[in-house]
């Protein structure tokens, strides 16, 4: 990134742009969460150094709750390695889909490697919300301002509140635990511009809950590629009858 | 002592940092090969949104924490309600946050009563 840097005077300003990011309210609620992320680190045995490194290298905070789950369960580190594994592929996606919006031609891969670990949730929706009024050849400079701030910013969270808070008022912490899928909700719908993707926030939506009763080690995978799917075929063949009609007229 | 501080690291980094980013390497691998206006991103692009949404709905249709014991109904009314405000009035997101987080604390202060 230095030798982009020098190339690109403006890749700087860009990059403190997206370190203003996580004064953003999603930021905001996701550091409440990694409070709460501590107190259950603290009460499950971890150290406060474990608990910082862990949020540091996994960045995932359901992946971090699982880990946690399986180490208080004395799970071996295959089990472990797997639940999380699991909870984790919903990554793939997630980052294959910000990539063509973020690279530039010249962007390396190993710059791209580097910056997918700061892709989670809270990121993901940022990205995909701010990337496109971004100049493209600042875009990588702007998440990484965001991404990595959102990150080291976290995990001085996690360190700092580890052992201090260990418990919220219930209606405060219900209020805070609900903020996230509420954000998610009208921020996800506000970015998206495509019907494809309103539709799979739809079809997710419902899809995710009722596979869950039915199928719960895999509900989240199947709503996704499922429902994704369907999303995607229902929209191509809608696109296809309307060129379909444009050419008949 | 010394060890089972060495094991509890090692855990992280491999059921941990390695099981989380493997599927982030991935991602930029077949990310790198999408046309941002290619098809195949229009499909990607699809299942991420699924999954998240899916995501999304399972965190309030099946809470852990102190939300576990509040009643199902009141949490999708909050999200609902607060879904159709947030469309209604030009679809602001503080607006989206703020409608079901108000209907979600009244809902949990009447019934504490």
């Amino acid at each position: 990134m230095s030798a982009e840097r020098r190339n690109e005077p403006g890749n700087l300003k860009w990059f403190l742009t997206g370190m203003r990011g996580v004064l953003s309210l999603p930021a905001l609620i996701l550091m409440t969460s990694y409070v709460g992320f501590a107190a259950f680190a603290l009460q499950a045995g971890l150290t406060r150094a474990e608990s910082v490194i862990m949020t540091l290298g996994v960045w995932a905070l359901p992946s971090q709750m699982i880990l946690v789950g399986s180490m208080i369960g004395g799970a071996n580190i295959v089990a472990s390695f797997l639940a999380v594994t699991l909870s984790a592929i919903r990554m793939m996606p997630m980052v294959a889909s910000i990539v063509p919006e973020m690279r530039t031609q010249k962007t390396p891969v190993w710059l791209l490697l580097f910056l997918s670990h700061f892709i989670a949730i809270t990121s993901w929706v940022f990205a995909s919300t701010h990337l496109r009024d971004v100049p493209r050849q600042h875009r990588v400079a702007f998440f990484a301002g965001f991404g990595l701030t959102l990150t080291c910013g976290n995990a001085a969270i996690v360190g700092i509140s580890y052992g201090i808070v260990s418990q919220f008022p219930p209606v405060v912490a219900g209020a805070l635990f609900m903020l996230t899928p509420v954000y998610f909700i009208s921020s996800i719908w506000a970015s998206s511009r495509q019907f494809v993707v309103k539709l799979a926030f739809i079809i997710g939506i419902a899809a995710g809950p009722l596979l869950a009763l039915v199928a719960p080690q895999f509900d989240v995978l199947i709503a996704g590629l499922g429902g994704g799917t369907v999303a995607y075929l229902i929209d191509r063949y809608r696109r296809q009858r309307r060129r379909a009609v444009e050419e008949a007229a | 002592m010394m060890l089972e501080e060495y094991w509890t690291y090692i855990l992280i980094v491999v059921a941990g940092f390695i099981a989380t980013d493997f599927w982030r390497w991935l991602g930029v691998l077949a990310g790198n090969r999408l046309n941002e206006e290619s098809e195949a991103l229009n499909w990607v692009r699809a299942v991420a949104t699924a999954l998240v949404m899916a995501v999304t709905a399972k965190l309030i249709v099946f809470p852990t924490g102190v939300l576990a014991d509040s009643p199902l109904w009141l949490r999708l009314a909050a999200a609902g309600i607060g879904f159709c405000v947030f469309l209604l009035t030009g679809k602001k997101v503080a607006v989206g946050v703020i409608a079901p987080i108000a209907i979600l604390v009244a809902g949990l202060f009447l019934l504490e009563r």
